[in-house]
């Protein structure tokens, strides 16, 4: 199976043969977005200060060293969780044009509608996995919103085969986590009967 | 005045080695959790599974190589301490951590992730009011501390949860909050997660077990053997849920299910859940009185 990297920008077309459970890798344009962005995009309507029609925004904090003169080098970047800005997440992507919306675990509701009505893609780069990426930035073009501290800030970052990332959420707005959940529960429910018969502890 | 001297030196070197120390846990993970993976990922057949943890193994091995934090999210600290009650910096101790912790920020370096609530800002230093975050208990007639050092984020242990089940609802009660925590948080918790199940009398007591728990080795048992049975209940169980790697499917959930437990009042039952990710940032370094020291969880590895 070859490699499916896509490329920044991204078009409506590039995504619509990819479903939840494949794998990709990005090349162009990633950028660190998470909770205090989102809530100044939509419920402070600030104007986010980089265009991200056609680009990717990472859920992450990273861990950046300053080497002054406005040069940053990227030590460990991996993602937050993603489900914190579900709440934003459906009017940030009709507002940004953004296509691909990368971070960990399962997203909701909105962003699947979002995801359908605007052709965009959430996907899951496996946590926890920061140094590994790091070595796929090759350089942090921009920052913005330095005031938010390290994690929060806009990083505007250079990536070369990002990945693997997952497809989580496709833009059909099907939801591979949504889907694993039915049948987790259901085993679930299964477990808890067997177990809840041998811990009668209390008699 | 020697003495004086001797107290600021024992200080600054005391500081200095748990800095070091603090750093080694950010891009090393414990002998335990290392050897848990490596044998689920042996166990693995799911294809995405088995992609997934052979990024982990890349990662682990760069992140050591490039003396980087293997993970992003360099937590709050947590320490636990057992400090003996003639161990000489014991008056000391709490500001040796708190210093440690931002030399260890600025030398690894470690993510600033100190937010001073209310005024809402961030630091800048990944220390603050309260923070790293210190647990103390005191040992009679020792010279000699134990610390336990441990760092994950703000997706996995930090939200734990905790609850006071009334004793109708018995120890089936107990297992249903642990496995709903399991598929509904747990998914997003970075599996293959170790479970700490705290019970007690009260949610405070809960929570503090739970904690408790994930410094215990994978692996390991309670000594009670009821408490022993519903760990290896619960581990067998979550298993058979397949959350897999990130929740994304797999054979089995967990590296392990700790319980650690304490008396509790007999109108309650607390029950705390806390869910250490696969990423298990957990050290023990023990001192003694001239300031030696032995790590445990990192064989062979010195400051």
């Amino acid at each position: 199976m070859s490699k499916k990297v896509l490329t920044t920008p991204i078009k409506d077309e590039d995504l619509k043969d990819i479903r939840i459970g494949d794998i990709i890798y990005l090349t162009g344009t990633l950028v660190t977005c998470r909770d205090v962005a989102h809530r100044r995009l939509i419920e402070e309507k600030i104007p986010l200060p980089v265009d991200l029609k056609g680009k990717a925004i990472f859920h992450a904090g990273p861990i950046v060293r300053d080497l002054g003169n406005e040069e940053y080098e990227i030590i460990s970047i991996g993602p937050t969780t993603s489900m914190r800005m579900e709440k934003f997440e459906k009017e940030f992507i009709e507002e940004t044009g953004v296509k691909l919306i990368v971070g960990k675990g399962g997203m909701g509701k909105n962003t699947e509608e979002g995801c359908k009505n605007h052709k965009a893609l959430h996907l899951v780069f496996p946590a926890g996995n920061a140094v590994f990426a790091a070595t796929k930035v090759e350089q942090i073009s921009e920052v913005h919103w330095k005031d938010l501290g390290m994690p929060e800030s806009l990083w505007v970052c250079e990536v070369n085969e990002f990945g693997p990332l997952i497809v989580s959420i496709d833009t059909e707005g099907n939801n591979i986590f949504e889907e694993n959940k039915v049948e987790f529960n259901k085993r679930k429910e299964e477990q808890y009967q067997l177990i809840s018969e041998q811990v009668r502890f209390i008699k | 005045m020697s003495v004086i001297m001797d107290k600021i030196q024992q200080k600054e070197k005391m500081t200095d080695l748990m800095s070091r120390f603090v750093s080694l846990v950010s891009y090393k993970l414990p002998d335990d959790v290392e050897n848990k993976l490596k044998e689920l990922s042996e166990e693995e057949d799911n294809k995405l599974a088995k992609i997934i943890y052979k990024t982990m193994f890349e990662n682990q091995k760069l992140a050591y190589e490039l003396k980087r934090p293997s993970c992003q999210d360099t937590g709050v600290l947590q320490f636990f301490v057992k400090c003996g009650q003639n161990f000489p910096l014991i008056g000391q101790l709490d500001s040796i951590l708190k210093d440690s912790v931002y030399k260890s920020t600025q030398e690894t370096p470690l993510r600033h992730n100190s937010v001073e609530t209310f005024d809402e800002y961030n630091t800048g230093t990944n220390v603050g009011d309260g923070s790293p975050s210190i647990f103390w208990e005191i040992a009679e007639d020792s010279d000699k501390v134990e610390i336990y050092t441990y760092m994950a984020g703000g997706g996995c242990t930090l939200p734990g949860v905790a609850t006071v089940l009334m004793p109708g609802e018995g120890y089936e009660g107990v297992v249903k909050f642990v496995l709903d925590r399991m598929t509904s948080y747990g998914i997003n918790a970075c599996p293959p997660l170790l479970v700490g199940v705290g019970v007690g009398t009260s949610v405070e007591t809960a929570a503090m077990n739970s904690k408790k728990a994930l410094m215990r080795p994978v692996g390991s048992r309670n000594e009670n053997e009821n408490a022993a049975k519903m760990e290896k209940l619960l581990e067998d169980g979550i298993n058979a849920i397949g959350l897999g790697p990130q929740g994304l499917k797999g054979s089995k959930s967990v590296m392990g299910v700790n319980v650690v437990n304490t008396a509790r009042h007999p109108s309650t039952i607390g029950v705390a859940v806390n869910t250490g990710c696969w990423s298990h940032r957990r050290g023990k370094i023990t001192f003694d009185s001239n300031l030696n020291y032995e790590i445990s969880t990192h064989e062979g590895v010195t400051l």
